[in-house]
This record gives C-alpha cells, sequence and structure tokens, in this order.
C-alpha cells in the first residue's frame, strides 16, 4: 500500500489544519472555503464558529441577525442550498453547498428581491430586527409551497418571532409576493 | 462552547470506527454544547453519509426511513402522507419549518428533554445531567413534566413527536456499531429513567442509528397525530396522541395508540389498546381506555391537570381516528 492509496482510503478526512499541531489538539483552525451569496470566502476558523458567526464577524455579513442563538427565534435564517435553515445551529465547518444571506437576494443591479420590496410596500416591520430573518424565511416559505393562505404562512412561519408583533403586515407580504415568485 | 476537534466520516464504517459525537442535523446538539449540557470532545459528521442512510422506500414490506432523512422531506414524502399519516402529521406538527429542514429523524428520536433544571448547569441537582445529584423539577417548576414512566430520580419529559408513531406503529431500528449492525425493536431504544435517569437509550458507545423499519399496515391509512400545546404551532406537547385504528364496521378489530408529552419515554398505551380490542368505538368506550392509559399517572403539584389533558386528548384522537374517510 502506498502512501497515496492509504490515504485515499482513508475513512476520515479531518479539514485542513491551518498549522501544524498535533493531532487530537483541540486548537488547531480550520481552513474552510464557503460560498457565499455567490462568492467564493476562504476562512481560518476555529471549530466551534457557527455559520452566524461566520458571517458576521468573519466576513462582515451582519445583515444575518444574532436573535436568541438557541434555535428558537429565526432571525439567523439564511438558506442554503437554497433551503432555510437556522445560522445558529449550523457549525461553519459543516456547511456544505452555498450560502445566501440577506446581502445577496438582491439582483446584482442591486433591484430588490420581490419579497423585499413586498416587505416595504406592506409595511412589514418595526424595529426591523427580526426583518432579514424573516425575509429569507418568506423566501423558502414561497418556494416550499406552503403560501397558498393566511393559516398556512402563519403555520410555516411559526419559526421566525417578531416582537413587535407586525405578523399581520408579514403574511400581506409574503400574500403579494407569492404569485411573483411562483410566475418566476 | 468547549473546544472539540471536527471530523467528517465518509461512510457509515468509517463513522463509527472514528466513534465519539455523532452530527446530522446539529439542531440539539449545538444547543446543548452552547448551554454547557453537552461537552462532547469529538466530533463526527455523518452528513455525507446520505447516500448510505438517506433514503425513503416504500413498498409491500412495509416502508422503510433513513436515519438521515430530514424531517420535512418526510412529513412531505405522498407515500408516508398517505399510508402512514400518523408518522407524517408527527413530523408535521413539531418544531420549526427552518428545523424540520435540518433535523434528521436519527437525531429527532434522540432529542433530550426539555426540563430546564436539565437544559440550566446553574441548578445543580439534576440526575439526568449530573448522576446522583437529585432532581430539581421534584418540588420545582414541573407543568410540563411527565406524569407516566416516572421514577423517584426523574420526571423530565421526552419532548419528541415522530417516536410516538414509531412506537405505535411496531417500527423497529436498524443500528450500526463497530461490533456489526444489529436491529431493535423501537419499543426497545428508549429506557425509563428508573434508577439511572442519565441512560436514556440502549445504544452501546459508538453505536448510529441508520434507519427506521416499519411493517406494512393497511390499516395505518386510518391513523392521526394530534398535538395539544400552549401554542398553536412551534411548541413541544403538552399532551400528544398517535392513533391507528382497524375498524370492522363500528368495532375495533386492532387500535394502536401512543402518548407524548406526559410520558419519560416514548410511550405506548396497551392498556388503553386492550380496553378497546374487540368492542365498539364511541365515547364511553374512549373514555375508559383513556382512563386506562392514565391509571398509573403520578402528579407533581403543577403538572396535576395533565392526566386529564391527556385523557381528553386520546379520546378526542380516537373519535377523530374513527371518523376519518379512508
Amino acid at each position: 500500500m502506498t502512501r497515496r492509496t492509504l490515504l485515499g482510503s482513508s475513512v476520515l478526512a479531518p479539514l485542513a489544519p491551518a498549522a501544524a499541531a498535533p493531532h487530537d489538539s483541540h486548537d488547531i483552525p480550520l481552513n474552510i472555503t464557503l460560498e457565499v451569496n455567490r462568492k467564493s470566502r476562504a476562512l481560518t476558523l476555529d471549530p466551534r464558529t457557527t455559520l452566524l458567526d461566520a458571517l458576521r464577524e468573519h466576513l462582515n455579513l451582519t445583515g444575518t441577525k444574532k436573535g436568541c442563538d438557541h434555535g428558537q427565534c429565526g432571525a439567523c435564517t439564511v438558506l442554503i442550498n437554497g433551503t432555510r435553515m437556522l445560522s445558529c445551529l449550523t457549525l461553519a465547518a459543516s456547511v456544505r453547498g452555498p450560502v445566501t444571506t440577506i446581502e445577496g437576494l438582491a439582483g446584482e443591479d442591486g433591484r430588490l428581491h420581490p419579497m423585499q420590496q413586498a416587505f416595504i410596500d406592506q409595511d412589514a416591520f418595526q424595529c426591523g430586527y427580526c426583518t432579514p430573518g424573516q425575509i429569507m424565511s418568506a423566501v423558502g416559505c414561497v418556494q416550499e409551497g406552503h403560501a397558498g393562505s393566511d393559516a398556512d404562512i402563519r403555520e410555516y412561519m411559526s419559526g421566525n418571532l417578531c416582537r413587535c408583533a407586525a405578523y399581520p403586515h408579514i403574511v400581506a407580504a409574503i400574500r403579494q409576493t407569492a404569485p411573483m415568485m411562483e410566475k418566476a | 462552547m468547549r473546544p472539540f476537534t471536527y471530523q467528517r466520516a465518509h461512510d457509515g464504517a468509517g463513522a463509527v470506527k472514528a466513534g465519539g459525537q455523532y452530527l446530522a442535523g446539529g439542531t440539539t446538539l449545538l444547543d446543548l454544547m452552547k448551554l454547557d449540557v453537552m461537552q462532547p470532545v469529538r466530533i463526527v459528521d455523518i452528513n455525507d453519509l446520505s447516500q448510505e442512510f438517506g433514503a425513503i422506500e416504500y413498498g409491500v414490506q412495509g416502508l422503510r426511513l433513513g436515519a438521515l432523512v430530514h424531517m420535512a422531506d418526510a412529513a412531505r414524502h405522498p407515500d408516508i402522507v398517505k399510508n402512514y399519516p400518523v408518522v407524517a402529521q408527527s413530523l408535521q406538527l413539531a418544531a420549526s419549518a427552518q428545523l424540520r429542514n435540518m433535523a434528521t429523524l436519527g437525531g429527532n428520536v434522540l432529542q433530550r428533554t426539555r426540563c430546564t433544571y436539565f437544559r440550566d448547569p446553574s441548578w445543580s441537582r439534576c440526575n439526568k445531567r449530573a448522576p446522583g445529584s437529585g432532581c430539581a423539577a421534584l418540588e420545582g417548576v414541573n407543568r410540563k413534566h411527565a406524569v407516566l414512566g416516572t421514577s423517584p430520580h426523574c420526571i423530565a419529559t421526552y419532548a419528541g413527536d415522530f417516536a410516538q408513531a414509531l412506537i405505535a406503529l411496531d417500527a423497529q431500528v436498524e443500528i450500526a456499531g463497530s461490533d456489526g449492525a444489529r436491529r431493535i425493536a423501537f419499543a426497545d431504544l428508549h429506557v425509563a429513567p428508573g434508577d439511572n435517569p442519565s441512560i436514556e437509550t440502549s445504544l452501546r458507545p459508538g453505536e448510529l442509528i441508520t434507519a427506521f423499519s416499519l411493517p406494512a399496515i393497511p390499516f395505518a391509512r386510518r391513523s392521526l397525530y394530534l398535538k395539544i400545546r400552549d401554542r398553536q404551532s412551534y411548541d413541544f406537547a403538552l399532551a400528544s396522541a398517535a392513533v391507528a385504528l382497524d375498524l370492522d364496521g363500528a368495532t375495533v378489530r386492532e387500535a394502536r395508540i401512543a402518548l407524548g408529552g406526559v410520558a419519560t419515554k416514548p410511550w405506548r398505551a396497551r392498556e388503553a389498546e386492550d380496553h378497546l380490542r374487540g368492542n365498539p368505538l364511541n365515547r364511553d368506550t374512549a373514555a375508559a381506555a383513556a382512563r386506562a392509559a392514565f391509571a398509573a399517572a403520578i402528579t407533581h403539584g403543577q403538572n396535576d391537570f395533565k392526566p386529564e389533558l391527556g385523557r381528553r386528548t386520546l379520546v378526542r384522537a380516537l373519535l377523530a381516528a374513527k371518523a376519518l374517510e379512508v
């Protein structure tokens, strides 16, 4: 067995340590590459770094908000592989596939995504802190086919809390956007 | 969060060989690591194993669900919605849309209790977190705690929903380990707290759940999951019932009943099933079955309401299942 076949058949592939260090050291940062908003970003991170902290603290993408940091409020919602997920409960090192945040939702020309425009049209926020998560979740909600009725929207948006209670306007914004997204 | 090493496993054999804390959806694990309740030193990410353990298979033998299937994908699968509605509904009524997109079925059944004393290490007494330290819930805030399967050492509620559907339908669990694969009844996966609440399952160290299989049960089309919560959506059950009925006219040939939100582990209510078998199903017989299901209930003050809520939940679920058009 050559070194190459030995490595090739290795059952485990730790992500490349950034610096030479003992195999089992807990302190080895990981070199990872994230695709965020259509750009490839190379990062050196402590393995404990969540996707949320990687976005906010390392990539300066502070649009994604930290609310509870425990998966209960939805403020950190992003799309991974096009599916809405919670970045606070996702290790950055475990991310497979492209990430879309609120900063990547608008077109290259700066034109707002229809869901962003609908939140403005319908006055679907007050303080705005939950809004990026609401919008990302709303995009997922429509794509999953759950925006057919107000009741459906309320059920499938229940993972996004709004302490200003802008809920009726959020539902209206999603109702406004769903037909446009379905057409596109 | 405490430091850990992170590795990715590329196949099942590699995962069990590596051992450590498996990471799939991470929705329980990351939460409890941030709370310092779980302190793994080695994390083995198994998300690359979805080719091996991520399929939904439906056929004449029944239903087989890979452990890495996401909750949302099982909840909307047409064969499951049609033939095992109790399974689809138990998943659909759990968590939030984002969490259901992330969480896997294997991780779902292993989710930990929501007992506040377990989740907050600033409380010194928790036999589940710190064996032998006592149980702060017995005289503490215990409104959401269990009334069935409790012990003098722990009254923490098993929080899951999907498990109630699995135990009601006699599911089996497929498990991989360094000593090879094995298969057990789902009913044997979780253990009641007894003298050692820190032991929650019969899994051996390093073992990995790879699939759940449900037998072909034609009458499972007449099944449902009824979940009663403080909120209408996105909350854990105060009481729930998984029910499947095999009816001959109004007479019960076979009933499958499991209860959630009220017990320390996934809870099959065989006493209630025995009450119904061979008898007509109506409000009176359903109520008698529900009384049998909670005959052994022990309450601790704030959760005194749970047996009555649980009985009413079960009665409503049975009558709703009877009324289903299948």
